[in-house]
Parts: C-alpha cells; structure tokens; sequence
C-alpha cells in the first residue's frame, strides 16, 4: 500500500507523504473505496500536504475518491493544498469541483464532525 | 623594438594605440605634477558654476582632492571596474551630503573641462601633438563622465523598482479581524501583476491566520477588465481549495455591470453590497452573533 491509511473512528486518514505515480494514485483510489466498505467509515480525509504538485490526473482520481466514497457511504474532505499548488490548479483550471476542502487535519476532523451531527439531526 | 633602433615595421593601428597609450601615461603624469593648481581651478569653477551649496568651501576642496587623484588614475588605467567603482564611490561620498545627482555629474565635467584646457595649454605649440593628445584624452574622459552618468541612472532605476515592490505589497494587506476571519480591502487600478500578488498574499493568510472566510472589498477599485475579473475568480476558487470561502464586496454598479456583460460565472462568487454586510454574512458563516451589551441597571418606573 503506498499511501498509510490509519483508521480514527468513524474516519479513516490517509496521508500521502510523496508523488505518487498514476498507478499509486489508482492503488489508493481502490484501498479507499474498499476500507470504507470494510470499516463503515463515514468520512474519509486525504492529506495532501506533502505534494507541491497536483496536475490533472491526480486531481480526477481525488474527485473520483470522493464519489466512490460517497457512494459507500462516507464523505471526503481533501485538506492541506498548498497555496502554491492551489494557484497552479486554478490557472489550469482544476478546480476540484463538488469535492469539499479543508485548510487541515484539524480543519478536516470538525467538517466531518459537523456533517455527521447534521446528518444525525436530519 | 628592432635591433637597429629603427621603429620597429607594425600594422599601423597597433602603432597608433601604442603611441596613444604613451601619450595617454604623458598627459596623466602632467595632470599628476600639476595637482594642485588644476584642483584649486575645479573647485573655484565648482563654486562659480553654484553646485555642491550643500557643502562648505573647504568640505568642496576636501572632496576634489580625493575625486581628482581618482579620476586621474581611472584615466590611466581606463578599466572598466575602476571606472564603476569611481562611481560607485563618488556617489557613496558626496550624495549622502544632500547633493544631487546631477550635480554630481556637473562636476565630473567640469572636472574634465579644466583638464583639458590644462591640454591645451601645454601643447598649445604644436598643434599636431595637441589633437594627438586630445585624441588619447577625450574618449578615456568621455568615458568616465558615461559611466558615472549610467551609473546614476541604474541605482535610481534599482531604487524605483524596490519602492514599486514595496508599495504593491503594502497595497494588497491581509487583515485578522476575527478568529478565523480576514479582510482583503484593495484600493485603486488591478493590474494582472497584482492581482497575482493579491492572490498569493490571500492564500499565504489564509495558510498563516488558518482563514475560514476571507471577505475581499473591492469599493476602492474604478473599473476591472474581464482578464482581472476571471483572475478575482480564480483568486476565489483558489481560496476554496484551502477550505475559505472568499466573499466580495463594494462591487460598484460599473464593475457589476462588467461581471454581467462578460458574462463572468457568479455562481462562482458570493458577493455583497458593501463591506459592512460582508462582514455580517461572514461573522453569521462562522457562527458568531454581535449583540448589544446589556444595560447595566433597569429602568426604574
């Protein structure tokens, strides 16, 4: 497993530490989907701190992540993007649209907390 | 040299150069022997001519004699390090007395001026000899006097360029007015530079000050194109992918106007009329409520 996939809760925290080739990307993107399903996780956070560098097909894989995993039942939050890496992407156009973004960990931990009372109370 | 004494058969511009540098070491040993009189005529000129009044007769005379020996040996070496720190220290020992630069180079003239009529006057006989030395003289001359002028001119271009940096990064603040809440109130004309610097700026407070909601005011702004509009945009999505939420505010009925013409994806932006309201819409996002103190005591009937 390239990407180290702790299990905190009812979240699960992955922390990606280097660049990781196209087929890391998609090793993580199946991990993910499957722990989700294996520890009913609710929420998922991807730490991308470590990269200075998120091009296009990283960013599809982080989108797709989010909606596998919404589809088994969690929510993802993609936090740590580095003010440098956010600018590149916006200027090709790489918005990671629909997927929520956190500043960091910490960040990441009260978004998920709070959807999950939301949804508790809905 | 050729054994028989004879001169010795050269291409005849290595001849001129050489005989030009012998002229060149003559004319300079004459202006060393005659230090003091030339001096004191330069710095009487200095004084006719009315520059450096911001130094005393004997700070003038004090500085010509350091300047003067300078220029002399510059001019017999002529290299192009000497010459630049001639200027360089020229600059460094007259300007910090309230001198102009222009003054400055006025004197280095002059100081070329007088050396020459010294020229003139020592070869004034043979006026063949004469224009041979003037021909070793004015380009070793000339070349001082350009590069001092040069000189000046790039440490002013140097100096502008640090104070256009220094004023755009005062003129894009990140401000904390709250936990977690920051303001971006931006003033005047957006160029693409500094839109990207306010960019940059944004994104780097909102990393330091762990922004949640960034409100931008842009009432200090006439008019934005649509490339400074799809940037205002980015700056915004850019935000996004930090966690913040950027909100807009003071957008005049002009700028409004040019958002809706270009045809600019305000789904993409929460905006607000004014400041005051962004700043209520963001304080609400975050979960605080301003309410008024309590009056201290009841009314009594």
């Amino acid at each position: 497993m390239a990407v180290p996939i702790l299990k905190q809760g009812r979240f699960l925290i992955a922390s990606i530490q280097s660049a990781l080739t196209d087929q890391d990307l998609i090793q993580f993107r199946d991990d993910l989907a499957e722990l989700v399903g294996r520890y009913r996780a609710k929420g998922v956070i991807v730490d991308v701190t470590a990269l200075d560098v998120l091009d296009s097909f990283a960013t599809r894989t982080l989108r797709a992540i989010a909606y596998m995993t919404k589809l088994r039942g969690a929510e993802t939050v993609i936090v740590g993007i580095q003010p440098d890496v956010a600018l590149s992407m916006v200027q090709l156009g790489l918005t990671l649209e629909d997927v929520a973004t956190a500043l960091d960990l910490e960040e990441g931990l009260t978004f998920l907390n709070q959807r999950l009372e939301e949804a508790h109370g809905a | 040299m050729a054994r028989d004494g004879s001169q010795p058969s050269q291409p005849p511009e290595q001849q001129t150069r050489e005989s030009t540098m012998a002229l060149l070491r003559e004319l300079v040993s004459h202006l060393r022997e005659n230090r003091t009189e030339l001096r004191e005529e330069w710095a009487r000129r200095i004084t006719e001519s009315r520059l450096l009044t911001a130094m005393t007769r004997e700070e003038v005379f004090a500085e010509a004699t350091t300047v003067y020996d300078n220029y002399v040996a510059v001019l017999e070496t002529g290299s192009v390090e000497a010459l630049q720190a001639y200027a360089r220290d020229l600059s460094e020992r007259i300007i910090p007395r309230g001198v102009e630069t222009q003054e400055v180079l006025g004197i280095v003239l002059l100081l070329r001026d007088v050396l020459a009529r010294s020229l003139f006057k020592k070869y004034q006989l043979d006026f063949d000899l004469l224009n041979r030395v003037l021909d070793a003289y004015e380009p070793a001359a000339n070349r001082i006097a350009n590069t001092v002028a040069v000189g000046f001119v790039q440490e002013r271009e140097r100096i502008i360029r640090q104070q256009q940096e220094a004023i755009r990064e005062l003129s894009t603040p990140v401000l904390r007015v709250r936990e977690r809440l920051l303001i971006l109130p931006i003033i005047g004309l957006i160029d693409p530079q500094r839109a990207r610097q306010l960019t940059e700026q944004l994104l780097r407070g909102i990393r330091e000050n762990r922004g949640k909601v960034a409100v931008m005011d842009i009432t200090g702004v006439p008019v934005i194109d649509s490339a400074i509009a799809n940037r205002l945009v980015q700056t915004v999505e850019a935000a996004r992918l930090l966690g913040a939420t950027v909100i807009v505010t003071g957008l005049s009925p002009e700028i409004a106007q040019t958002l809706v013409t270009i045809g600019v994806d305000l789904s993409k932006m929460n905006t607000v009329g004014d400041l005051q309201g962004g700043i209520e819409l963001a304080e609400r996002v975050l979960g605080y409520k301003v309410v008024p103190l309590e009056e201290s005591a009841p009314r009594q009937r």
